[in-house]
C-alpha cells in the first residue's frame, strides 16, 4: 500500500532522478563515456516508476476521500461519485500538474525503451534532456504546487469539485491534451540532442517522427474531446469560444502540423533541416506557454480554475529558460547543418514549405490575438478585448489558403514537378467543387455564400485527395494492376489521404453548422406545443428528482416529424456541495444533425425558458477531428516506420 | 446522394447563444438577427471573455436589452458599437478597432504572411538554383 507520505518521497526522489538522468546523460554524449550512457535509460525508467506510484497515490488520496490532504479536502467531497473522485485527482492545479510531469516521465521511459536502435550518444542526449526539463517541473511542483500537504486538522468532508468538471469529459479530456502537450518535449529533446550533436539527418527524422506523430495525435483528440464537451456541456452548443485557454491548445497544434510536414522533407529530402529542427523548439514552447496560460491565470479566461502569481512567475522562468537555451543553441549550431536535397520550386518541397509559412503565419495570429489585451494594457493601458469575431476574420484567410494550397502540394512530385498537367487537373477538380457549390447555393431560401465556399473546399480536398489515390494505382496499367496497387498502398499513404479527407470535412462541417443552425427560444409552461424547425414539439412536464449529488428538474419533449417520434430530456441540475447549477442538454442525432435542447426555469411562475436548436452536420467536426487522428495512427503503425532503420 | 439532400436542408437564423431569454426576442426576425450578430461583437464586461450573447450576467441581460431598444430606434450597427463603447471603452469591443495600436493587432498576419512569403520565394529560388541532378 502506497501512502501520501510515499507519494510524496517519490516524487522528491524523481525529481533528483531527471536531474541525475540530464547530468549524466549530458555528460557522458560528451566525454564519449559508455557507461554513462548506458545509465540514462535506466535513469529514465526508474524516475518514471518513482513519479508514476507517486501519482498512484495521489489517485489512491482521491478516490479514499483523505481530507488530511489539503488538494483532496479543497477539491473533493464524499459524496462524489467515484468516477469524478478519481477523475478530479487532475481538476485542480496541482493534481494536473502531477500529471503533467507523470506524463512527461512517461514519454522518457518510452523513448529509453524504443530507442535501442540509435546511436547511443544521441539516445543519452535526448533522454538528458528530456531529465532536465522534467528537473524544472519537479522543482516547480515540490516548491509552488505541492499536492501533498497535510492539513493539521483534516476537516470532516471536502468542498467539492466545480459541477462543470464533474463530467466524463473531465476524464478524457486533459490526459490526452497534456500526452499531447508532453508529447511535444520528446520532439524538442530530439531538436536539442540533434543540435548538440551536430548530425540531423534522414536517420534522426526517422527516429523522431513516430514521437511527433504520436504528439499530434494526442493532442487533435485532446482538442476534439474539448470541444465536444464544450458542446455538449456548455448549454448552448457552441464548440469553438477562442478562448485563451483554447487557443493555448491550438498553438501548440498547429506548430506540430507544420513540423510533421517539414520532419518528412528532413527524411526524404535532405533538406529543410535547420527550419524543422526550429519548429521542433517552437512547437514545444508554445506547450509551455499554454501550460503558463492555463496555470498562471494571467489572462482571464472562463477555464482559469487556478490562479497565482508566484506559480506564474516560476513557469514564465522555465519558459524563458527553454527559449533562450534552444534558440541559443540553435543560433550556435544551426548555420552548421548543410542541406544536400534540391529542389525546384514547383514541387512537394516547395507545397510543404509555404503550409508550414501558412500554418506559423496562423499560429502568429492566434498569439497576437491571445496575448494583445495584455500587451495593450502594460503598454497603454487601456483595456481591450480580443475575441471570437476578430480570430473568425483574421484566422479563417489562411486556412482557406491552406485547404487551397492541400491538394496541390500533396500530388506534386518530389524534387520536380510539371506545371502544365497541375493546372489542367486542378481546373477540373476546381470546376466539379464549383459546380456542386453552386448547387447547394441555389437551393438556399435566403443569400449566403458561407455554406457554398465550405462546400467547394470540401469538395476540393476531397477530389484532389481521390484523384490522388486514382492516379498513383491506374497510371500505365489495367484493371488488375489497379486492384493490387491500391492494395499495395503503404500505410502511412493511407493515413495521409485519410488524415486530408478529414480536414476537408471538417471545413464543410463548420461552414454547414455556422449557416444553417437552427434556433427557437420560447417561453411556456407544461403541458403546452409548438412547432419549430418542421417538429411538432409537446412539452410534456418536469420531473424533479434527486442525483447521486444534486437535485434535478428533467423537463419531458416529444418532437415528431413525418411519423417519426424523438424523447428529448433536458435537465438542470443543482449541486448540493457547491451550491451551484448546471445545465444537462439533451441531444439526439438526427438525419438533419444534432437536435439539441436546454431548459431553464423561467422568469414568471410556472414557465419555462425552452431553448430548441438544429445543428445541422455539426458531428462531421469531430469526424474530421478523429479522420486526422486516425490518419495519424495509420502512419505511426507503419511497418516501415516501426522498425526505425536506415535505409 | 444522402449528403447533398442534407446539405439541401436550409434553416433561417444564424448564431446560437443560451444566455438569450425568451422575453428579450424581439419579433422582427431581422431586427433580431441583427441583434444576434451585435450581440456576439461585445464583451459582457464582468465576465471572462464571454460575449452578452454567451453570458447568462445581469450585466449582460441589460446591455442585450439595450442594443434592442437602440435597434428599434433606428440606430445603425456601428452607431450602436460607437454608443456603447463611448459608455464602457473599447473594452466592450470584442473585435477590436482597425487604428492606432489595434491596426498592429490586425495587420500583423498579412504583414507576416507578406515578409514569410518574400523570404520563401527566396529559400525555395536559392534551393533551385543548386543543380538538380536527375534520377
Amino acid at each position: 500500500m502506497i501512502t501520501t507520505e510515499h507519494g510524496h518521497l517519490l516524487l522528491i526522489i524523481a525529481g533528483f532522478l531527471a536531474l541525475a538522468q540530464g547530468i549524466i546523460g549530458l555528460m557522458g554524449a560528451g566525454k564519449n563515456w559508455r557507461a554513462w550512457m548506458q545509465i540514462t535509460p535506466a535513469l529514465a525508467l526508474v524516475q518514471f516508476l518513482a513519479v508514476g506510484f507517486s501519482f498512484v497515490a495521489l489517485l489512491g488520496a482521491f478516490m479514499t476521500s483523505d481530507f488530511s490532504l489539503a488538494l483532496v479536502a479543497d477539491n473533493s467531497h464524499s459524496t462524489k461519485p467515484m468516477l469524478y473522485k478519481f477523475a478530479g485527482t487532475w481538476g485542480n492545479h496541482e493534481g494536473s500538474m502531477l500529471m503533467w510531469v507523470t506524463i512527461l516521465a512517461l514519454f522518457g521511459a518510452a523513448v529509453a525503451l524504443y530507442s535501442q536502435k540509435m546511436p547511443p550518444a544521441l539516445r543519452a542526449r535526448v533522454l538528458a534532456v528530456q531529465g532536465l526539463v522534467g528537473f524544472a517541473f519537479y522543482a516547480f511542483i515540490i516548491l509552488t504546487s505541492n499536492p501533498f500537504w497535510r492539513l493539521a486538522v483534516p476537516p470532516a468532508d471536502g468542498s467539492g469539485l466545480n459541477p462543470i468538471l464533474q463530467d466524463p469529459g473531465l476524464a478524457f479530456h486533459p490526459p490526452f491534451l497534456y500526452l499531447g502537450y508532453v508529447g511535444l518535449s520528446v520532439t524538442f529533446s530530439f531538436a536539442i540532442a540533434g543540435l548538440l550533436d551536430g548530425r540531423v539527418d534522414a536517420a534522426w527524422a526517422r527516429f523522431v517522427r513516430p514521437w511527433t506523430l504520436a504528439a499530434w495525435i494526442f493532442l487533435t483528440i485532446g482538442i476534439a474531446l474539448g470541444s465536444w464537451w464544450a458542446y455538449y456541456e456548455l448549454g448552448w452548443g457552441g464548440y469553438w469560444f477562442w478562448d485563451p485557454v483554447e487557443n493555448a491548445s491550438l498553438m501548440p497544434w498547429l506548430i506540430s502540423v507544420a513540423l510533421l510536414h517539414s520532419a518528412i522533407v528532413v527524411e526524404k529530402r535532405d533538406t529543410l533541416k535547420s527550419w524543422t529542427i526550429l519548429l521542433a523548439i517552437i512547437g514545444f514552447s508554445f506547450s509551455l506557454i499554454g501550460t503558463f496560460i492555463v496555470r498562471s491565470g494571467l489572462l482571464t479566461s472562463v477555464h482559469s480554475f487556478a490562479s497565482d502569481p508566484t506559480r506564474g512567475m516560476f513557469i514564465l522562468g522555465i519558459i524563458l529558460m527553454t527559449i533562450i537555451i534552444g534558440f541559443g543553441l540553435f543560433a550556435w549550431r544551426a548555420p552548421k547543418l548543410t542541406a544536400s536535397g534540391a529542389f525546384a520550386p514547383v514541387s512537394r518541397e516547395s507545397g510543404i514549405v509555404i503550409n508550414n509559412l501558412l500554418l506559423c503565419v496562423s499560429c502568429a495570429v492566434v498569439f497576437i490575438g491571445t496575448m494583445w489585451p495584455l500587451v495593450a494594457e502594460m503598454l497603454t493601458g487601456t483595456k481591450l478585448s480580443v475575441g471570437a469575431p476578430f480570430f473568425d476574420a483574421s484566422f479563417t484567410p489562411f486556412f482557406i489558403m491552406l485547404a487551397i494550397l492541400l491538394p496541390i502540394g500533396a500530388s506534386i512530385s518530389w524534387k520536380r514537378g510539371k506545371l502544365a498537367p497541375i493546372i489542367r487537373l486542378f481546373a477540373i477538380i476546381g470546376s466539379l467543387a464549383l459546380g456542386l457549390a453552386i448547387f447547394v447555393g441555389l437551393q438556399q431560401t435566403s443569400f449566403g455564400v458561407l455554406a457554398p465556399i465550405a462546400v467547394w473546399l470540401f469538395a476540393w480536398v476531397t477530389f484532389g485527395t481521390l484523384h490522388e489515390i486514382y492516379q498513383r494505382c491506374a497510371t500505365g496499367g489495367g484493371a488488375n494492376i489497379f486492384w493490387s496497387r491500391l492494395l499495395g498502398i503503404r500505410r502511412s499513404e493511407w493515413g495521409k489521404y485519410i488524415a486530408h479527407i478529414g480536414f476537408g470535412i471538417m471545413i464543410l462541417g463548420v461552414g454547414i453548422l455556422r449557416a444553417y443552425e437552427f434556433e427557437d427560444v420560447r417561453s411556456i409552461s407544461a403541458p403546452s406545443t409548438f412547432e419549430a424547425a418542421g417538429f411538432d414539439i409537446s412539452f410534456d412536464g418536469v420531473e424533479i428528482g434527486k442525483g447521486p449529488n444534486y437535485l434535478y428538474q428533467r423537463g419531458e419533449f416529444t418532437l415528431s416529424k413525418n411519423g417519426k417520434v424523438i424523447k428529448l430530456f433536458p435537465e438542470n441540475r443543482k449541486f448540493l456541495v457547491e451550491g451551484m447549477p448546471t445545465t444537462e442538454t439533451a441531444i439526439a442525432h438526427h438525419q438533419l444533425g444534432d437536435l439539441y435542447m436546454v431548459i431553464r426555469e423561467g422568469q414568471e411562475e410556472g414557465k419555462w425558458s425552452v431553448y430548441f436548436y438544429v445543428k445541422p452536420l455539426v458531428n462531421l467536426l469531430w469526424i474530421g477531428a478523429l479522420m486526422m487522428a486516425l490518419g495519424g495512427a495509420l502512419s505511426l503503425f507503419d511497418r516501415r516506420m516501426r522498425l526505425g532503420a536506415v535505409k | 446522394m444522402k449528403l447533398l439532400a442534407l446539405l439541401t436542408i436550409v434553416f433561417g437564423i444564424f448564431g446560437a447563444a443560451f444566455a438569450v431569454e425568451p422575453d428579450e426576442v424581439l419579433s422582427d426576425p431581422v431586427l433580431e438577427a441583427r441583434a444576434r450578430a451585435l450581440s456576439e461583437e461585445l464583451r459582457c464586461v464582468v465576465c471572462q471573455g464571454e460575449s452578452i450573447d454567451a453570458s447568462s450576467a445581469a450585466v449582460a441581460k441589460d446591455l442585450r436589452v439595450l442594443l434592442r431598444e437602440k435597434l428599434i430606434e433606428g440606430l445603425s450597427d456601428q452607431e450602436i458599437k460607437d454608443y456603447l463603447s463611448s459608455r464602457y471603452g473599447d473594452f466592450i469591443l470584442l473585435k477590436p478597432r482597425f487604428g492606432g495600436a489595434g491596426a498592429v493587432l490586425w495587420l500583423i498576419g498579412p504583414i507576416l504572411f507578406l515578409l514569410g512569403g518574400i523570404f520563401v520565394a527566396m529559400f525555395i529560388r536559392s534551393s533551385g538554383k543548386v543543380e538538380i541532378d536527375d534520377e
